[in-house]
């Protein structure tokens, strides 16, 4: 593990650094939004990265809750954590990419507007988690995990249906997508990802690690007999 | 041996007996739901045509508020002398405690809506141009909609530092794709225009949805220590 | 007398709370038809080992068996707990307290709930609302709820905090006459005191260990 981090590590900023350049250099410039419209570039791949966290979220939480499994919950603790940072990026990038195109900072877009509820509900998992008190943190924070997984669908679904009611400016553009733009999203979606799975993979060490720690001392204490009471 | 759904009557039974014998609650919980209509009706002006349009969304959000404050009281009682521990060593199976606790709110904010929303027509001059009686049918799936998953939060937030705060914190996010469907409903029907019929599919599905995750995981809650 | 199976045989129970480790190997065997006295200091582990028995703590390791089942849950209908705090609902009667938990154990027999709360010296017509009552009342009517449906084990965690003299020796009283109709009693107490001459044996607890079982209420010899 300790050689293939840095090498990963190395193989993800080369990746990072070639979807950079397709994003910016490479892919033909937009016909209506023209250089602007290359934020399209991270702040797709940011949602894609972040959904595809929560679904793995998701399963960690439903597998901690059927096997007890302490690192299915650092799992699901990690995956949760990141996910609401890459979500964040999605969420920023919107009103900088609305901006300069249409003039207003948020557009209650169906897409950007479920995200943002997404976003709220795992930023309350994780408030949860924090507030949870002891060794019940994991098991509540894999109930919420479920029910805000269930939700999702709802989100999307309902927010859909209340734009075609109400119309809204559309943001990331309809359409046929030219395919070196393709390319350059999807090379972007990939170094995500692998800098997604690095972070995760830190995180979760670091977590590994601080439990450990917990457990040493609490041997410590199984093992200490008490002595000074003699 | 315990039969569940006597359980769940003799629960809720018991829980409305209480209610009804010291009224200190029900009569701040009425009180409070009355304030909160009168606020909104200082904050959004009646008499404007804009507030009429969007009356739909006043009441279910007053309601929603009303609500909260009445289900961070749902396990209260139980606390009180750790009477949930003598609820975990019965050999009664937990969810027909939650099915008493969840039905009892259901009633309870039932009560509050039925003052409530009166109130709001008054106020607001409202008048449903669609089929009111599909008002009727939202209404009781939109307070179902909020109070399972409340009766829920509420059974995990008393596990929490912060208890009151992590109601709420949980409970409105979750809770927006059934807000929203309440109100686009109420609007629809109100104002005649568009049918509410999707919306209140959307409430079923979600209704059932998360009655059985409730369902499912309110023991694995009720025990986790 | 035949050599009957033990109605509750823990095997290094470990139970720790993060850092804390409550529980440190306890090992030990129970029989029926005794008053055990659960002793020691505060943070001794006595109202952890009770409660990880009354299947309201899951042990972080080790194993239990109670009336020869792993899990609490099969055998809760013929096991009774009672806490510090009384598990009864402040706002409702003694009598009230005791028909509600009678639905919850499947209890048909209306007139059981008259009965339990006269064993225990109180009145059943009594309709004041259990907040008001003495602590020495409160307990009895909690022992009572402990006792509601006839249980073969009674876990008592400080069944005497806070009551009056009177009350506590008519509670140790029916507990002896109680563990004389064959059931296994579990009490933890600072006022060990009160069961002597009615305990059958003492358990003293030391740092989430037992370090010594005896007849007497005598503490063991330190171990060198």
């Amino acid at each position: 593990m300790k050689r293939t981090f840095p090498i990963l590590g190395i193989l993800t900023a080369i990746l990072l650094s070639y979807a950079l350049y397709q994003a910016l250099v490479v892919a033909p410039t937009e016909q209506t939004m023209g250089d602007v419209q290359r934020i399209f570039y991270y702040h797709v791949p940011s949602a894609w990265t972040a959904f595809t966290l929560f679904f793995i979220n998701f399963a960690a939480s439903i597998y901690y809750l059927a096997k007890r499994s302490p690192a299915a919950d650092i799992v699901a603790l990690t995956t949760g954590e990141i996910g609401v940072v890459f979500l964040l990026v999605n969420l920023i990038t919107g009103p900088i990419w609305a901006r300069p195109v249409w003039g207003i900072w948020w557009t209650w877009d169906w897409r950007l507007t479920s995200t943002l509820v997404t976003w709220l509900i795992y930023v309350s998992y994780l408030f949860l988690r924090r507030f949870a008190s002891g060794g019940q943190t994991p098991t509540l924070a894999a109930a919420t995990a479920i029910f805000g997984g269930l939700c999702i669908p709802f989100v999307y679904f309902s927010i859909w249906f209340f734009r075609t009611q109400h119309p809204q400016p559309v943001m990331g553009g309809g359409g046929s997508i030219d395919p070196r733009m393709m390319h350059a999203l999807l090379m972007n979606w990939l170094a995500f990802m692998c800098f997604a799975f690095l972070v995760c993979w830190s995180r979760y060490r670091l977590e590994k690690l601080r439990r450990e720690v917990d457990a040493a001392h609490a041997l410590e204490s199984l093992k200490d007999v008490a002595r000074s009471a003699r | 041996m315990s039969e569940p759904k006597g359980i769940t009557r003799a629960t809720l039974l018991k829980d409305l007996r209480l209610e009804w014998r010291s009224k200190d609650a029900i009569n701040s919980m009425l009180f409070f739901s009355l304030l909160v209509v009168v606020v909104f009706s200082f904050s959004f002006d009646p008499s404007a045509e804009e507030s009429r349009q969007i009356a739909g969304g006043l009441i279910w959000v007053a309601i929603l508020f009303a609500a909260v404050v009445a289900l961070n009281q749902t396990w209260a009682r139980e606390l009180r002398n750790q009477v949930l521990d003598a609820y975990r060593v019965s050999p009664a199976p937990a969810n027909s405690l939650f099915l008493a606790k969840a039905i009892g709110n259901f009633i309870f904010v039932s009560v509050l809506e039925v003052l409530m929303i009166p109130l709001f027509v008054m106020f607001y001059r409202l008048r449903a141009l669609g089929p009111a009686w599909q008002l009727l049918v939202v209404g009781a799936l939109g307070t179902w909609a909020l109070v399972v998953n409340g009766t829920f939060f509420a059974a995990m937030s008393i596990r929490t530092r912060s208890r009151e705060i992590m109601l709420p914190l949980l409970l409105f996010p979750i809770a927006i794709p059934a807000v929203l469907a309440m109100v686009q409903a109420t609007t629809a029907i109100l104002s005649g225009e568009a049918g509410a019929r999707f919306w209140i599919v959307l409430l079923v599905t979600y209704d059932l949805v998360f009655t059985t995750s409730c369902l499912l995981l309110f023991e694995t809650v009720l025990n986790a220590e | 007398m035949t050599e009957t199976a033990p109605v509750i045989s823990v095997t290094n129970l470990i139970k720790q709370f993060g850092r804390f480790a409550a529980l440190r190997g306890v090992s030990a065997d129970f029989a029926g038809g005794k008053l055990y006295a659960i002793l020691g200091d505060n943070g001794a582990g006595k109202t952890t080992l009770l409660r990880t028995l009354a299947g309201l703590n899951q042990p972080s390791s080790g194993q239990i068996s109670i009336l020869g089942a792993g899990k609490f849950h099969d055998v809760c209908q013929q096991v009774g707990y009672m806490a510090h705090p009384s598990l009864l609902y402040d706002e409702m009667s003694g009598m009230e307290n005791l028909a509600y938990f009678s639905q919850l154990y499947g209890i048909a027999d209306g007139s059981r709930c008259a009965e339990i709360i006269r064993a225990v010296g109180l009145d059943p017509e009594l309709s004041r609302p259990v907040g008001q009552y003495s602590q020495g009342m409160r307990q009895r009517m909690s022992l009572a709820r402990a006792l509601l449906h006839d249980p073969k084990i009674l876990l008592l965690d400080e069944p005497f905090s806070n009551v009056d003299v009177h009350s506590a020796g008519d509670m140790v009283r029916l507990l002896g006459r109680t563990r004389d109709q064959g059931k296994a009693i579990f009490v933890v107490t600072h006022q060990a005191a009160l069961l002597e001459g009615t305990a059958d044996e003492f358990v003293w607890m030391e740092a989430g260990k037992i370090i010594g079982r005896t007849r007497s209420f005598k503490p063991p010899e330190p171990v060198a």
